[in-house]
């Protein structure tokens, strides 16, 4: 039994990460902006999240100064976007170039600036977020065991973004326009509606959640930050397409993804996993093996958003 | 010409980049970069030697995007042609002489060129996003190289793979005499060679030969391509396999060139195939521009190196790059403000087509065939 509490505490921290920042990707790709940027954006947030909790760490306690990094990290995330924005809305340029610059800068900018004020590139902090136990929910037998134990405050901000997300998408003024958008963009100029400023909004929204994902990451699974986010940013947008750009099957996916990377990382300490023998690699490939092949069953009908990755231009209308 | 705007765009951030970190010293590490190789003749050499992989990963990444597939899985594809080359290096012993290497880089062809034809029949027949598909392959390289290393030709001191034999070294052809400076020479070898030779024959099969024209076709329009009969699966297939082949021989040209480089067992995705994207990008996907590209990548590259000198982080290379890459996104409405600077009505119109006419953005789960 501690096994499995100890394997889905594990898996949340692995699934909570991919599932706000999927949840992210799938922002600015409704709103018809491709966002390759994941992974840059995540490492830009949980650079400017940890580097502001390694400052300001003396001063205050754990959970607020939590909550301070990550609206730093949301904030940085947004920052970085909107340069994103600003080339695949105004310039019309090819978003997957714009994607890749910014995955290309962002470690190097996170190394540069380490390496410049600190001479080394890691940046270290101590972990003092982790929740032993909530307090009355802890107590719970076994429902307590697996949700409240063991926990961080970002695990429930994940559970929040995404049933926030889901409301927004499919029950606000906004969420209507922005699927639009998506989906046929000179329809919903015709309407009145503002295509610019929907996208560069989903595009905000997903640098956003990006950027607190990169921390949410980086937080319960390490204790300094390499300017690196281990390519989970890619393995967002894997998320997001497999989970169909929808909220419920993004979570569904996000979870899938978070337990397999759990399996690999924590295998040995698992006697019926252990007595089959098979290589760690092989743990590790899973996920993405797995991938593949439910891709090459469900691509036939595929949903994505029919306008993503196509620059607006006012005048094709 | 746009291509050159985003450089000096680039280049001025770095400038913007230095002064801020260390006003002192940034003209002479600024100097560094722009000297980049011409500082001596072993730099110079080391140009080459760098250049070498990223011309390959850039011509993978570049082929590909004519045919309207990009192909972001270079890491992948670069480092499984690695692990066949050093196998062969290790364990074929028995080849003759010169016979050993070229068995060697042919094994990485052929790893590469797998490794490419996986998200290519997912294209093809399941109607797969390569570009999901091929960051997939990616890991599922990463960690089988690390899994076969172990397994086969592992150096369990160093965490690393077993030196080649020394047939399998790449032959300096009297470059290493050309390009030294004091005792220490360069490590360029034949490989930059075998690189121009690659450029030189993709674009031979791009623009000299049916099959190209077919590739190009399918990825101007696959509908079109498929209704004037040219087939269309294979044609996708086929691309992604030699995409896949070249970025593989990159890995191979790398491990085999004698510097002391072996594949090291950690978890981190080959940097050499993403460095193809920005050398493929900066070349606009033509194979002559990408060879140019892939030179001046590598000389930035050495500019870094020489700049640490000065206290500076080579990570400054990386971001002139990225934003170079940036702004040359910015490709089309930075024609039309040339073209109004330019107003006489002076400006060569030709070249201005081929400005990325071929750089197709990637359509979420593809087109309904």
């Amino acid at each position: 039994m501690n096994t499995i509490f100890f394997l889905v505490q594990q898996t949340m921290f692995f699934s909570i990460p991919l599932l706000i920042v999927a949840l992210g990707g799938m922002f600015s790709e409704r709103s018809g902006i491709v966002n390759i940027a994941l992974e840059g954006i995540m490492i830009t947030g949980a650079f400017a999240g940890i580097l502001f909790i390694n400052v300001f760490q003396g001063a205050l306690p754990g959970q607020p100064i939590l909550i301070l990094g990550l609206i730093v990290a949301a904030l940085s995330g947004m920052l970085i976007s909107l340069t994103h924005a600003y080339a695949s809305v105004n310039m019309s340029a090819n978003q997957v170039i714009s994607g890749t610059a910014i995955n290309m800068f962002a470690p190097a900018f996170a190394i540069y600036v380490a390496r410049m004020l600190r001479t080394v590139q890691q940046i270290p902090f101590v972990n003092q977020f982790r929740i032993r136990s909530v307090p009355v929910l802890g107590e719970i037998p076994i429902i307590g065991n697996l949700l409240f134990q063991n926990t961080y405050l970002t695990t429930y901000l994940g559970f929040i973004i995404l049933v926030a997300s889901w409301f927004v998408l499919y029950n606000t003024r906004f969420g209507l326009r922005l699927r639009a958008c998506g989906e046929h963009p000179q329809a919903a100029d015709s309407v009145g509606i503002n295509v610019y400023k929907i996208r560069y909004a989903g595009v905000l929204i997903s640098g956003a959640l990006a950027g607190i994902g990169g921390l949410v990451f980086v937080v319960p699974t390490s204790t300094n930050f390499n300017a690196t986010v281990s390519g989970y940013g890619f393995l967002a947008l894997a998320v997001l397409i497999f989970g169909q750009w929808k909220p419920s099957r993004i979570l569904v996916a996000a979870f899938f993804f978070g337990l397999m990377k759990t399996i690999a990382a924590a295998y040995s300490g698992i006697p019926f996993l252990v007595g089959l023998g098979m290589p760690s690699d092989f743990y590790k490939m899973t996920p993405y093996v797995a991938t593949l092949v439910v891709l090459a069953f469900t691509s036939k009908k595929s949903q994505a958003p029919r306008a993503a990755g196509i620059p607006y231009d006012k005048a094709s209308r | 010409m746009s291509s050159f705007m985003a450089i000096l765009v680039g280049l001025f951030v770095g400038l913007v980049i230095l002064l801020v970190s260390n006003p002192g010293q940034a003209i002479r590490g600024f100097l560094a970069i722009l000297l980049g190789g011409f500082v001596d003749m072993k730099n110079l050499g080391q140009v080459f030697y760098f250049a070498t992989p990223i011309i390959l990963t850039g011509l993978s990444f570049g082929f590909a995007n004519k045919t309207g597939l990009f192909n972001i899985g270079g890491a992948g594809q670069f480092i499984i042609g690695a692990y066949a080359a050093v196998y062969v290096g290790v364990k074929w012993g028995f080849l003759p002489g010169h016979a050993h290497w070229i068995v060697a880089l042919a094994a990485a062809l052929l790893a590469g060129a797998l490794w490419g034809l996986v998200p290519g029949v997912l294209k093809a027949f399941y109607n797969v996003n390569e570009v999901i598909a091929c960051i997939m392959m990616n890991y599922i390289g990463m960690y089988m190289v690390n899994f076969l290393v172990v397994k086969t030709i592992f150096d369990s001191l160093r965490n690393q793979s077993m030196r080649v034999a020394s047939t399998a070294v790449l032959p300096k052809a009297g470059l290493d005499k050309l390009f030294f400076t004091g005792n220490s020479s360069s490590s360029v070898n034949i490989g930059i060679f075998i690189a121009v030779l690659a450029g030189v024959v993709i674009y031979i099969v791009l623009d000299k030969t049916k099959f190209g024209y077919e590739l190009k076709a399918c990825g101007y329009n696959r509908n079109a391509a498929q209704y004037a009969g040219i087939n269309e699966k294979r044609s996708i297939v086929m691309s992604m396999a030699i995409a896949g082949a070249l970025s593989g021989l990159g890995g191979a040209l790398l491990y085999l060139a004698g510097a002391g480089k072996s594949i090291e067992v950690v978890d981190v995705l080959a940097i050499e195939g993403f460095n193809g994207i920005p050398v493929a990008l900066l070349g606009l996907s033509h194979p002559l521009g990408i060879l140019l590209s892939g030179i001046f990548v590598a000389h930035l590259t050495v500019g870094g190196f020489n700049m640490q000198l000065y206290d500076f982080v080579p990570q400054v290379i990386d971001i002139i790059i990225a934003v170079i890459i940036y702004f040359s996104a910015f490709a089309l409405v930075l024609k039309g403000f040339i073209q109004s600077f330019f107003k006489k009505g002076d400006e060569p119109s030709g070249d201005e087509k081929t400005i990325f006419p071929d750089i197709d953005i990637p359509e979420k789960g593809g087109d309904v065939s």
